[in-house]
C-alpha cells in the first residue's frame, strides 16, 4: 500500500481529486454555464467544420493581422471574465454590513479580487493593446508584417498559454489569495502554501515571455521596416507610442520576470529572497515589482494615447495640433515612467528624502500627459468635428482621464498618499485612469478600425448604447469610491461595520450593473453588425477619411498589404497623396515574398502549458519531460530553413483586379 | 534630408564584405588586442585584493570597479564591435538607454532599500527606537 | 536602394515600382540586439538582489569564509579564452572556412565546458560546507546570479553544438552566418557580464 500510494505521488504530485471544487456552488454553477457554452462553442465549430478553417487560416498564422484580431478576441473573452469578478465584488460590498456577510466567504472573495487585478491588466488590457499595435502598426509604416512573423505567432500563443493557466485554475484547485502582485510574505510558501500562488506565478511566466518577444518585434518592425520616405518624425503618432510601448516592455517585463523568478526559488527551493528570516527583505519585493509595475502602466496607456491621436485629426479634418511636442512628450514619459515606482509604496517608510524625490518626479510626469491633452483638444478647435463613435469616445476620455490624472497628482503628495494608500480613493483613481485611459481607447480603437480589419463599420446604435452605459456606469461606480476613501475606507473589504458607507457600496453596483449592459450591448453591436455587414459595408477601404496608411489598403487589406510599397513624403502619408492626385497602381506587379503559416507556435505554447501545470501541482517527471520538450521543438524548429513562399504575381494581378472593381462599384 | 530605406543594410554574411557598413566584422588584430587588454584588466584586479597591495579598501574597491567598467567598454569595442554607425545608430541608442535604466535600477534600489532597511528593519538594540 | 523622393519638381512618385528584393534576415541582428539589452536587466535585477541582500549572513558563513579566488581566477579565464577563439571561429566564418569554423566552436565549446564545470565544483564544495542557498540571503542572492550567468554559458554551449550540425548540414549559408554572429553577441555578453560578477561578487566580497 505504501508502495503503491508513493508511486501515485510520483504519478500525480499534489494533484488529487480534493483539487475539483465539487463542494462551491458558485464554482460548479460557473462550471456548468462555462462547461454548456464551450460545448456549445466546440460543437458549432465542429458541426460546420470549421476547425481546418481555423487552423490553416488563423491559428497557425503569421500574418499580422490576424494575430492581432486573435489577440484582441482574447481580450474581449478575458474581459468578461474579469468583469464577473468585479460584478461579485461590487455584490459582495452592496450586501455585507453589519449581520450580513454578504455571499462570498473570505476565501473566495480574496481569490476574486487577486483574479480580477491579474486578468485585468494582464490578459485583458494587454492582449487589446498588444492586437491593435500587431494589427495596425505595420500597415501604417507600409512595411508587408512584422520583423519576426513567426515569434509574433509564438508570442500570441504564450499569452493564451497564461490565460489558460489562470482561467483552470477556478475549476482546477484554486487562485491566489494575494493581491494582483503577491507581495511576500503573504505570498511565500508558508503562507500562501497552495496551488493559487503557483498558478499566479507560471501563468504570468508563460505569458511575459510572449509579452517580451512581442517587444522585441515591434520596436524592430518600426526601426527596420518603414516605407522609403517614412523617417522618424513622419511616422504616425501611433506607430510612435507603439515605439516607445515597446521599448517599456523589453526594459521592464525582464524585471519582472526575475523578481517573480525569485518568489518561484523562495516557494520551491527555500531561499531566502523575501522570506521574514535568514536575512530575506520582502521589501525588496515591492521595490522589485513596482520597478515593473510602473512602466506597465504606461504600456497600457501609450497606445490608448496613440489610438487619439490617430481619431482627433481624422474626425476633426485636420493636422494633429503639435506633433513634434507629441513625439517628445511620449518619449519623456517613457524615460520619467522608470523615475516614479517609490509612489506605489510611499508608506512603507524610505522616509523623507526618498520620498519627496519621488514625489516631486511623479508631479513632473502629469506634464507631459497634460500637454498630450491640450494638443487634441487644439486640434479639435477649429475643426469640422464628425462625431462619430471614436471621437465620442476621444471626447469621454479626455474628459473622463483628466479627473483620473488629477486624482493622482493628489496621490503623489507624500503625506496626502499616508491617508490614502491602499484606500477605495486608490482604487478610484487607477480604475479612473485605466477604464478612462486605456478601456475607452480600446473602444475607440476597437470602432475606428474595425472596418479596415472586416470590411464594415460596427452598428452605430448599439455603440452608442455601449458608449452611454460604460461612461455613465463608469461615473456611478467610482465616484462612490472617491468618497468613501476621501474618507478612510481600506480597499479589499469584504465587510463593512459602518452602515453609513452602504449607500455608497449600492450605488457603486448600480454603475457596475450599468456597465455591464454597457459590455452586453459591445457584444451586441458586434453581432448586429455582422447580421447588418451589407448594408455597413465599406468598398473604399477609407470609410472615415482617413490621414495614414493602412487606409490606402482595401477592407480588408490582402494578405501581403501593400501590392507595392509606399513611397512616404510627409507625415499623414495618405492625406498627402490624395492631396497630390494618387493615382493607384493597376499593373506591373511582381511576385511578393512572405512567410509560411506555422502550428510550432502552437504546439510550443501548449507543451509551456503542460510544464506550467506540472509545476504547479509539483508533478516533476511531468515537468522534466514537458521542459526538455520545449527545448527540443524549439530547436527542432530552426532545422526548418524554408519557411517562406512567393506569391505569384497572377494571384497578385487577381486581387488587386477585384479591389480595382470593389472601388468602381463603390464609388 | 536623408532618406530611410528598409534594405539598406546587406549584412548577408558574404565572404568578401570584410569590413562592412554594420561594423558587425572584426579583424584578428582587434581581437588579440581586446583579449591581451582583458588578460591586465582581469590580472590587475585580482592581484590587487588577493595580494592586499592597497591598504585603503575605499580606493581598491573604486579601482576595481574602474577597470572593470574599462574592461567593459574594451569587450563592447573590440569583441562586439560595437560602434555608433551600426544598425543606423539604433544598437548604440538601445545600449544607452538599457545602461540609463540599470543605472537607475541599481541606484535607486540600493538608495531605497538603504533607507527602508535604516528606518523599518529591528536592530538587537530596540532603545534606539523612537 | 536610393529614391528620390524629395525631388520637389518632378509629379511626386508614391510608390516602389521596382521593389529590390529585400535581404532575408535584416531584422535580425538589432533584434537579437534587443533581446539581449531585455537580458541586460534581468541580470541587473539579479545584481540589484545581490547589492541589497550581500550583507545578510544570518549568522552563516561570508565571502571569506567561501570563495577562493584562483578557482574565480582559473574560471574567468577558462572564459576570457573561450571568448577569443570565438572570435577566431567568427574570423573564418567571416572567411567562408566551414572546417576552421567548427573547429573554433568546438574549442569555445569546450572551454564553456570547463568554466561551468569548475563552477558546479565549486558550488558542490560550498553546498557540502554548509553554505547552501537556503542558508541566507546572501547565499540565496549569491547563488542565483552567479546560477542563471551559469545556466546561460549552459544554454550557449547548447546553442554552439546546434550551430556545429547546421553548419555541418547546409555550410556557411547566409542564414547560418546570421546565427553565428547572434551566438557572437550572446556569448561576448555572457562574458561582460561575467566581469560584472567577479568584480561585484568576488572581488569586492573579498574586500569586505
Amino acid at each position: 500500500m505504501l508502495a503503491q500510494s508513493s508511486l501515485l505521488k510520483f504519478i500525480f504530485g499534489r494533484f488529487s481529486l480534493d483539487a475539483f471544487p465539487i463542494h462551491e456552488p458558485i464554482l460548479v454553477g460557473t462550471f456548468i454555464v462555462v462547461a454548456t457554452g464551450g460545448i456549445a462553442v466546440f460543437g458549432a465549430i465542429t458541426y460546420f467544420r470549421l476547425w481546418g478553417y481555423l487552423w490553416r487560416e488563423w491559428f497557425t498564422s503569421v500574418d499580422h493581422k490576424r494575430i492581432g484580431v486573435m489577440y484582441i478576441v482574447l481580450g474581449v473573452v478575458m474581459l468578461l471574465r474579469g468583469f464577473a469578478d468585479a460584478l461579485m465584488m461590487r455584490t459582495q460590498q452592496a450586501l455585507a454590513f453589519g449581520s450580513s456577510q454578504g455571499f462570498l466567504p473570505a476565501h473566495h472573495y480574496d481569490q476574486i479580487f487577486t483574479a480580477h487585478g491579474v486578468i485585468m491588466i494582464f490578459f485583458v488590457a494587454m492582449p487589446l493593446v498588444t492586437g491593435l499595435m500587431n494589427y495596425v502598426v505595420p500597415l501604417q509604416i507600409g512595411a508587408r508584417d512584422v520583423s519576426f512573423p513567426f515569434l509574433n505567432n509564438f508570442s500570441f500563443w504564450m499569452t493564451v498559454g497564461g490565460a489558460v493557466l489562470i482561467m483552470m485554475s477556478l475549476f482546477v484547485g484554486e487562485f491566489a489569495r494575494t493581491g494582483w502582485l503577491a507581495y511576500p510574505p503573504l505570498s511565500g510558501i508558508a503562507y500562501s502554501p497552495d496551488v493559487g500562488m503557483d498558478y499566479y506565478i507560471w501563468g504570468l511566466q508563460i505569458a511575459g515571455i510572449g509579452t517580451t518577444l512581442s517587444g522585441v518585434n515591434l520596436i524592430a518592425t518600426i526601426v527596420k521596416l518603414r516605407a522609403p520616405g517614412m523617417t522618424m518624425m513622419r511616422m504616425p503618432v501611433f506607430t510612435w507610442t507603439a515605439l516607445c510601448t515597446n521599448v517599456l516592455i523589453v526594459a521592464s517585463f525582464p524585471v519582472l520576470a526575475a523578481t517573480l523568478a525569485l518568489l518561484t526559488l523562495d516557494r520551491y527551493v527555500g531561499t531566502n529572497f523575501f522570506t521574514s528570516g535568514l536575512g530575506g527583505d520582502p521589501m525588496m519585493y515591492v521595490n522589485l515589482i513596482w520597478i515593473w509595475g510602473h512602466p506597465e502602466v504606461y504600456i497600457l496607456v501609450l497606445p490608448a494615447f496613440g489610438v487619439y491621436s490617430e481619431i482627433a485629426p481624422t474626425f476633426c479634418g485636420k493636422r494633429l495640433f503639435g506633433y513634434t511636442s507629441m513625439v517628445y512628450a511620449t518619449v519623456c514619459i517613457t524615460i520619467l515612467s522608470y523615475l516614479v515606482w517609490l509612489h506605489h509604496f510611499f508608506t512603507m517608510g524610505s522616509g523623507a528624502s526618498v520620498n519627496s524625490f519621488f514625489g516631486i518626479t511623479t508631479m513632473i510626469i502629469s506634464i507631459p500627459t497634460g500637454a498630450k491633452i491640450f494638443n487634441w483638444l487644439f486640434t479639435m478647435y477649429r475643426g469640422r468635428i464628425r462625431f462619430e463613435l471614436p471621437m465620442m469616445w476621444l471626447v469621454a476620455f479626455m474628459l473622463t482621464f483628466s479627473i483620473g490624472g488629477m486624482t493622482g497628482v493628489m496621490l503623489a503628495i507624500p503625506p496626502a498618499d499616508f491617508v490614502l494608500h491602499n484606500s477605495l480613493f486608490l482604487v478610484a483613481h487607477f480604475h479612473n485612469v485605466i477604464i478612462g485611459g486605456v478601456v475607452f481607447g480600446m473602444f475607440a480603437g476597437i470602432n475606428y478600425w474595425f472596418p479596415k480589419a472586416f470590411g464594415f463599420k460596427l452598428d452605430e446604435f448599439w455603440g452608442k448604447v455601449s458608449f452611454w452605459c460604460w461612461v455613465i456606469g463608469f461615473w456611478f461606480a467610482f465616484t462612490p469610491l472617491y468618497i468613501m476613501g476621501f474618507m478612510g475606507v481600506t480597499r479589499r473589504l469584504r465587510h463593512f461595520d459602518d452602515p453609513s458607507l452602504h449607500i455608497w457600496t449600492i450605488i457603486a453596483a448600480f454603475g457596475a450593473v450599468l456597465i455591464f449592459i454597457g459590455i452586453a450591448a459591445f457584444l451586441v453591436q458586434i453581432f448586429v453588425s455582422i447580421l447588418r455587414r451589407k448594408e455597413l459595408s465599406d468598398l473604399t477601404g477609407d470609410p472615415w477619411n482617413g490621414r495614414t496608411l493602412e487606409w490606402s489598403t482595401s477592407s480588408p487589406p490582402p494578405p501581403y498589404n501593400f501590392a507595392f510599397t509606399p513611397v512616404v513624403h510627409d507625415r499623414d502619408a495618405w492625406a498627402d497623396m490624395k492631396e497630390h492626385g494618387y493615382v493607384r497602381p493597376l499593373e506591373g506587379y511582381k511576385p511578393i515574398h512572405m512567410p509560411k503559416n506555422t502550428g510550432t507556435g502552437v504546439i510550443l505554447a501548449a507543451l509551456s502549458v503542460v510544464c506550467g501545470f506540472a509545476l504547479i501541482w509539483y508533478i516533476w517527471w511531468l515537468a522534466a519531460v514537458s521542459f526538455v520538450a520545449v527545448l527540443v521543438v524549439a530547436i527542432g524548429h530552426t532545422f526548418n530553413y524554408h519557411r517562406d513562399y512567393y506569391v505569384p504575381a497572377d494571384e497578385i494581378v487577381r486581387t488587386e483586379d477585384a479591389r480595382t472593381q470593389l472601388l468602381a462599384s463603390g464609388a | 534630408m536623408t532618406v530611410m530605406t528598409h534594405s539598406s543594410d546587406h549584412s548577408t554574411g558574404h565572404s568578401d564584405h570584410g569590413h562592412s557598413d554594420q561594423g558587425a566584422h572584426g579583424s584578428r588584430k582587434t581581437y588579440l588586442i581586446g583579449f591581451w587588454l582583458s588578460v591586465l584588466l582581469t590580472a590587475i584586479p585580482f592581484y590587487l585584493v588577493m595580494s592586499g597591495v592597497v591598504q585603503n579598501k575605499g580606493t581598491t574597491g573604486v579601482l576595481l570597479v574602474a577597470m572593470a567598467a574599462v574592461q567593459i567598454v574594451v569587450h563592447m569595442v573590440c569583441f562586439l564591435h560595437m560602434n555608433s554607425k551600426s544598425e543606423s545608430g539604433w544598437t548604440m541608442m538601445s545600449l544607452i538607454f538599457t545602461v540609463i535604466v540599470v543605472g537607475i535600477v541599481l541606484s535607486g534600489s540600493l538608495w531605497v532599500m538603504y533607507h527602508l532597511n535604516a528606518d523599518m528593519m529591528l536592530s538587537p538594540d530596540m532603545s534606539q527606537m523612537p | 536602394m536610393q529614391i528620390s523622393v524629395d525631388n520637389p519638381d518632378s509629379a511626386r512618385v508614391f510608390y516602389v515600382k521596382d521593389e529590390h528584393e529585400h535581404a532575408e534576415g535584416g531584422s535580425t541582428m538589432l533584434g537579437f540586439w534587443l533581446y539581449l539589452m531585455s537580458d541586460c536587466l534581468l541580470f541587473a535585477i539579479l545584481f540589484a538582489t545581490y547589492g541589497v541582500l550581500s550583507a545578510n549572513y544570518a549568522a552563516g558563513p561570508a565571502p571569506k569564509d567561501l570563495f577562493d579566488l584562483w578557482t574565480v581566477a582559473l574560471n574567468t579565464t577558462m572564459l576570457l579564452l573561450s571568448s577569443i577563439t570565438y572570435g577566431f571561429a567568427m574570423l573564418s566564418a567571416d572567411e567562408g572556412k566551414q572546417r576552421s569554423t567548427q573547429f573554433w566552436l568546438i574549442v569555445t565549446a569546450l572551454f564553456g565546458l570547463a568554466f561551468v564545470g569548475i563552477e558546479l565544483r565549486e558550488f558542490a564544495h560550498m553546498i557540502h560546507e554548509g553554505a547552501t542557498p537556503q542558508r541566507s540571503a546572501f547565499l540565496s542572492s549569491f547563488f542565483a546570479l552567479v546560477s542563471t550567468h551559469g545556466l546561460h554559458v549552459s544554454f550557449g554551449i547548447v546553442w554552439i553544438v546546434t550551430m556545429l550540425v547546421q553548419v555541418q548540414l547546409h555550410g556557411l549559408i547566409p542564414a547560418n552566418v546570421r546565427r553565428l554572429m547572434c551566438l557572437s553577441l550572446f556569448w561576448h555578453f555572457l562574458d561582460i557580464v561575467w566581469i560584472g560578477v567577479f568584480t561585484f561578487v568576488y572581488l569586492m566580497g573579498m574586500l569586505r
